[in-house]
């Protein structure tokens, strides 16, 4: 069975298109990261399968249920951590979760047994009683966790579970997921972190601009570029590099700023010194070199075209922790 | 039923355990209720048949408190909005009337509880004592003030995503509601483009339900008064359902 399924799933905002005409198909159990750059959509699928937007063209399907016609179903269904904290900062941690449990209503002993059982499972069993203003942000994060467990969904949405947590917390966080997956949980995740996307996931998604531009295994999708890869680091020089590694068995070279050369091709250890003598006939300085088999990050170099922007915070969470201080003050 | 009572509770909560959101709410009212009440019956000889003009204003007072409290639920709204808070009740499966009747029962309920201590302190500084039936009579109308206006806040909120923007807005709305309700003087002398302005404002038949329970001064009528504010309960809360469904994400 598919847990989830779109087809042409596009949504326009103020005429600009975030999502344009995705396809995805998750099946029953499996773990899908989306992996892109800030702004390639990966939070707009997300919204559209939570229900908290409406696609502007295109279906989607969660656990069989339509996002549009079914969204109480779909709501059911789903379990999700939301990219920014979504916590009652003046309750304690276990009425966050409580609220949570009363919304989706689930039965008092179950509930009370359940809450105490999560609690302990992401550690904060010590905790249940104080106020969540008073959390560092990787206890709120495991506490948002906990909350989206709460009530067995069968699909969980994970935007950005590790975002700004140290790499404790991070590693305590992915062995959950793991279990989580072990014990036939469907889970979509997105991720900036290509550790995270190759440990956890089944498949990977790579969006840029609204669009799916590779979707496989995290195996196959290293496979695919087929490449290993030689990176020069290159004096300033006014030759054409390309012309100069007009060479017949490279794939393809990438350059930045004329200083930073990527060179794909196979069997790299044994054409490196060829490569070199070139660059000595043509007397440009090779200031370092390093001889990569790919890895995911290569991978999504490789479709996406740039480094990956840190995660500095947008305007919008800017304003939402100025907010917080202010309120703090307050 | 059962998230009606679940939004409730968590409005309960947050309420008690802001305490300086209690004590800072009624301060104000109480102190126009000490100093202008005083000052005005001193300076202007004001007689409102055998009661005295503070007699009469406390009702008012009652009425400014359930205004300020009920508008302040709207800004609950919102801060559940920048804090990312409304996300997690809009994937809930739960309907957004639901959700909008908690928030404004929870509403109605702290500004009832505010509007309760305010009586109690009037009564403090020797304000007469009404009947039991009145008592009771003006409980009712505390919660019909209350509830079209926090509903009101709530609709407000529906369509705005800025805390400034929202308590301007507010203080927009709620002085010329204020002014034009009778709290602190009566209006029925207004000229006529003024006179419909109060009698559009809901807070003007709730200031008048009061005060026809707490000091038996009415300008409608009792049975007026009710009708009226149950018309506005229903229709604002109509208004703001579709308005939270449509917007709130």
């Amino acid at each position: 069975m598919l847990a989830v399924e779109t087809t042409d799933l596009t949504k326009v905002f103020n005429g600009n298109i975030a999502v344009n005409k995705i396809n995805l198909q998750v099946k029953e159990g499996e773990l899908l990261g989306l992996l892109g750059p800030n702004g390639a959509g990966k939070t707009t699928i997300i919204s559209i399968l939570c229900t908290l937007i409406k696609p502007s063209s295109g279906t989607a399907y969660v656990w069989n249920y339509d996002v549009v016609k079914q969204q109480d179903k779909v709501r059911s269904s789903i379990g999700i951590v939301f990219q920014d904290s979504s916590l009652d900062e003046e309750l304690t941690a276990f009425e966050n979760i409580d609220f949570h449990g009363r919304l989706y209503k689930i039965p008092l002993n179950l509930r009370k047994k359940k809450i105490e059982e999560l609690l302990r499972l992401v550690g904060l069993d010590d905790k249940r009683d104080k106020v969540v203003k008073t959390f560092s942000g990787g206890m709120r994060r495991r506490l948002e966790i906990a909350r989206g467990l709460l009530h067995f969904p069968k699909v969980l949405f994970l935007d950005e579970p590790t975002l700004g947590l140290d790499p404790q917390t991070k590693k305590h966080i992915w062995d959950y997921i793991k279990r989580l997956k072990e014990e036939g949980m469907t889970i979509i995740l997105t991720t900036h972190c290509m550790d995270e996307a190759d440990n956890l996931c089944d498949q990977i998604a790579i969006m840029n601009k609204g669009e799916i531009i590779a979707l496989d295994t995290p195996f196959n999708l290293k496979n695919n570029i087929n490449k290993d890869m030689i990176i020069l680091e290159v004096s300033e020089t006014k030759e054409d590099l390309r012309l100069v590694l007009n060479l017949p068995y490279i794939h393809e070279i990438k350059i930045e700023d004329n200083k930073t050369v990527r060179i794909f091709l196979n069997e790299g250890e044994s054409k490196v010194s060829q490569i070199l003598e070139k660059m000595y006939q043509h007397q440009i300085k090779v200031n370092s070199l390093r001889i990569n088999r790919p890895t995911l990050d290569d991978v999504y170099l490789y479709y996406t075209g740039k480094e990956i922007k840190e995660d500095y915070p947008d305007n919008k969470i800017h304003l939402r922790e100025r907010l917080k201080l202010r309120r703090r003050k307050i | 039923m059962n998230t009606i009572y679940t939004i409730w509770l968590r409005e309960m909560i947050r309420f008690f355990r802001a305490k300086s959101r209690i004590i800072g709410s009624l301060g104000m009212p109480f102190f126009f209720l000490v100093i202008l009440g005083t000052g005005f019956s001193s300076a202007f000889n004001i007689s409102m048949g055998r009661n005295r003009y503070i007699d009469f204003m406390m009702p008012g007072v009652i009425g400014m408190i359930l205004l300020f409290s009920s508008m302040f639920t709207g800004f609950s709204v919102i801060w559940d909005k920048q804090f990312g808070f409304l996300k997690e009740i809009m994937v809930a499966p739960v309907s957004s009337s639901g959700v909008v009747l908690g928030k404004a029962l929870g509403g109605s309920t702290t500004a009832l509880i505010q509007a309760i201590l305010m009586l109690l302190l009037s009564l403090v500084i020797g304000i007469k004592l009404p009947s039991f039936s009145g008592i009771l009579l003006s409980l009712i109308f505390m919660f019909l003030t209350s509830f079209p206006l926090v509903t009101l806040g709530i609709a407000f909120a529906s369509k705005m995503n800025d805390p400034h923007g929202y308590q301007l807005m507010v203080n927009f709305l709620i002085m010329p509601m204020f002014l034009l309700s009778g709290a602190f003087f009566p209006l029925d002398k207004l000229p006529n483009w003024l006179k419909y302005a109060f009698y559009l404002n809901p807070l003007s038949y709730g200031v008048d339900g009061l005060r026809a329970a707490l000091i038996e001064v009415t300008q409608f009528s009792v049975i007026k008064d009710l009708t009226v504010l149950i018309i506005f309960s229903a229709v604002i809360f109509l208004i703001a359902s579709y308005l939270f469904r449509k917007n709130s994400y």
